[in-house]
């Protein structure tokens, strides 16, 4: 008989996802920061280079043109805009949608938390997101290190000053062996060395939060004020799993189109799928962004650590390939 | 052959990898938060055997290899070929000494071996699990030991030589383990 109308995840794991939100909200309703809801389907898309969305075919709009629509890859935009008009502390828990492929912590069909802070830095967001994990994994504080940091201690590298050369010469002794002639560029070789060498060994016992990412992947952060090498952006990792992204939130409306702009670019250079720039919360922007922090936190891989499930089709009913 | 793209990458798959027939073990799909996508594989080598890790960037393309298993008898060594026959369709095939390589030592005439082809070609050539052979040689046991514990060489029909429970004898058929060389029991008459 064909199974495969069976949800994937135990039916514990499907009670301990309603637990786990009923949390996750009342944290935030003690806290005053609202929930807000944002569209899935939209106008405007990403233009990250490594992001792919998915789109559909809108053919009723009111000037009556066809429209591709895009299914959001994170509420952040939308999110912003709400900022921008003065909402306040706010957050979403919503799907988001990535056009890549299925894995032990990918469906390409996913839940995400958001929140934003105004007034906050990403100092003050890493300590709220610790209260988070404190209360819904009980595990003790979190640890604290800079990227510089992990690199020196685990491979004994710089990462804001190592050379091209260097990078493929650490990847070799690490028996890192990418396939194809092309080499890499090096936030490719770092991100590498990262996942394959760093990220099984920090965050073993409580998570562990990396900030202070080299510019160049700086994505929405600001760059910090004391080195202009590197982004006010952090990343929280537990049990070798990338948990959360997190900023301080850029809100220079020029510099975030320069960065688009960039990205577009970079975008042609690949032959990869034309975007455009989000004008909607570009012109937000412009407006006016309150300084904030913000982070997005993956919703089934926090339900991962906190079941012990070690696939994500555990923890969701229908994953893709039975959705 | 066909070309297989890393989405369609799994344990069992078989691909050309630096001119060599490969299969893969393990794959793993790598996203770095802001980064491109990888496909972290473990892949054996299916000539040498040795197996290694290789990523490979998502959405990149590799050859296929034409590589099938089948299951044939052994018939006899010429000195230079071992020679195997489809019991069904009685088709025979040599596969040369590299491709048996230390697995000569389990071969025995009309047991049902595993024969890998790549392009038709046999590559390599895995014995069944267990084999049945007899000692040809062992040193005689003490008198009273049953529990087998310490154990003595003996060297089988084949030139294979296992550890051995003392009370076992030359003239007797054993039961091996061919995937860890060992002693199972005595053959079932």
């Amino acid at each position: 008989m064909n199974q495969s109308w069976k949800p994937t995840a135990t039916l514990a794991n499907i009670h301990a996802r309603a637990e786990l939100l009923h949390s996750i909200r009342q944290f935030f309703a003690d806290r005053e920061v609202i929930e807000v809801e944002t569209p899935l389907l939209s106008n405007g898309t990403v233009t990250d280079v490594h992001l792919a969305a998915f789109s559909t075919q809108f053919n009723y709009a009111k000037d009556g043109t066809d429209k591709t629509l895009y299914l959001q890859t994170s509420p952040e935009y939308a999110m912003k805009r709400l900022l921008c008009a003065e909402v306040g502390p706010c957050y979403q828990i919503g799907k988001a949608f990535r056009h890549e492929g299925e894995g032990r912590w990918h469906n390409p069909e996913f839940t995400m938390l958001e929140w934003y802070r105004p007034g906050f830095d990403h100092h003050r967001l890493m300590d709220e997101m610790d209260d988070l994990l404190t209360l819904i994994l009980g595990v003790s504080q979190a640890q604290r290190k800079s990227y510089q940091q992990v690199f020196a201690e685990t491979l004994g590298i710089d990462p804001l000053t190592v050379s091209i050369e260097s990078l493929q010469q650490t990847l070799c002794e690490q028996h890192i062996d990418v396939h194809g002639n092309d080499v890499l560029d090096k936030d490719a070789m770092l991100q590498l060395l990262f996942s394959y060498k760093i990220e099984p060994i920090i965050g073993q016992e409580e998570p562990c939060f990396v900030y202070g990412f080299p510019a160049s992947q700086a994505a929405l952060a600001k760059l910090s004020q004391n080195d202009r090498r590197v982004a006010d952006r952090f990343e929280v990792y537990f049990k070798g799993i990338e948990l959360a992204n997190g900023f301080n939130e850029l809100g220079d409306a020029q510099e975030q189109r320069r960065r688009f702009d960039n990205d577009i670019e970079q975008r042609k250079s690949l032959g990869l799928p034309v975007v455009e720039s989000d004008e909607r919360f570009l012109a937000a922007l412009e407006c006016g962004l309150p300084p904030c922090a913000g982070v997005a936190l993956g919703v089934d891989r926090l339900l991962m650590l906190k079941t012990g499930a070690n696939h994500i089709d555990q923890v969701i009913s229908f994953p893709v390939s039975r959705a | 052959m066909a070309n297989y793209s890393t989405n369609e990458f799994k344990g069992g798959l078989k691909i050309m990898l630096d001119g060599e027939p490969c299969n893969i073990l393990e794959n793993e799909y790598v996203k770095p938060g802001k980064g491109q996508a990888f496909n972290r594989v473990k892949i054996r080598k299916l000539i040498s055997g040795k197996v290694l890790e290789k990523t490979f960037r998502s959405g990149e393309t590799v050859e296929g290899a034409d590589v099938l298993d089948t299951e044939l008898a052994y018939l006899y060594s010429d000195g230079e070929f071992y020679h195997f026959m489809n019991n069904e369709t009685f088709e025979q095939i040599a596969a040369d000494e590299k491709a048996v390589g230390e697995n000569v030592k389990w071969l025995k005439e009309n047991d049902v071996c595993t024969i890998t082809l790549w392009n038709g070609t046999p590559i390599t050539v895995t014995p069944p699990n267990f084999v049945e052979l007899e000692i040809t040689e062992t040193d005689p046991g003490l008198k009273g030991d049953t529990a087998g514990t310490g154990g003595k060489p003996a060297t089988l029909s084949t030139g294979a030589v296992v550890r051995v429970p003392l009370f076992v004898q030359t003239g007797e058929v054993i039961k091996v383990d061919t995937r860890s060389g060992e002693y199972v029991s005595r053959a079932q008459k």
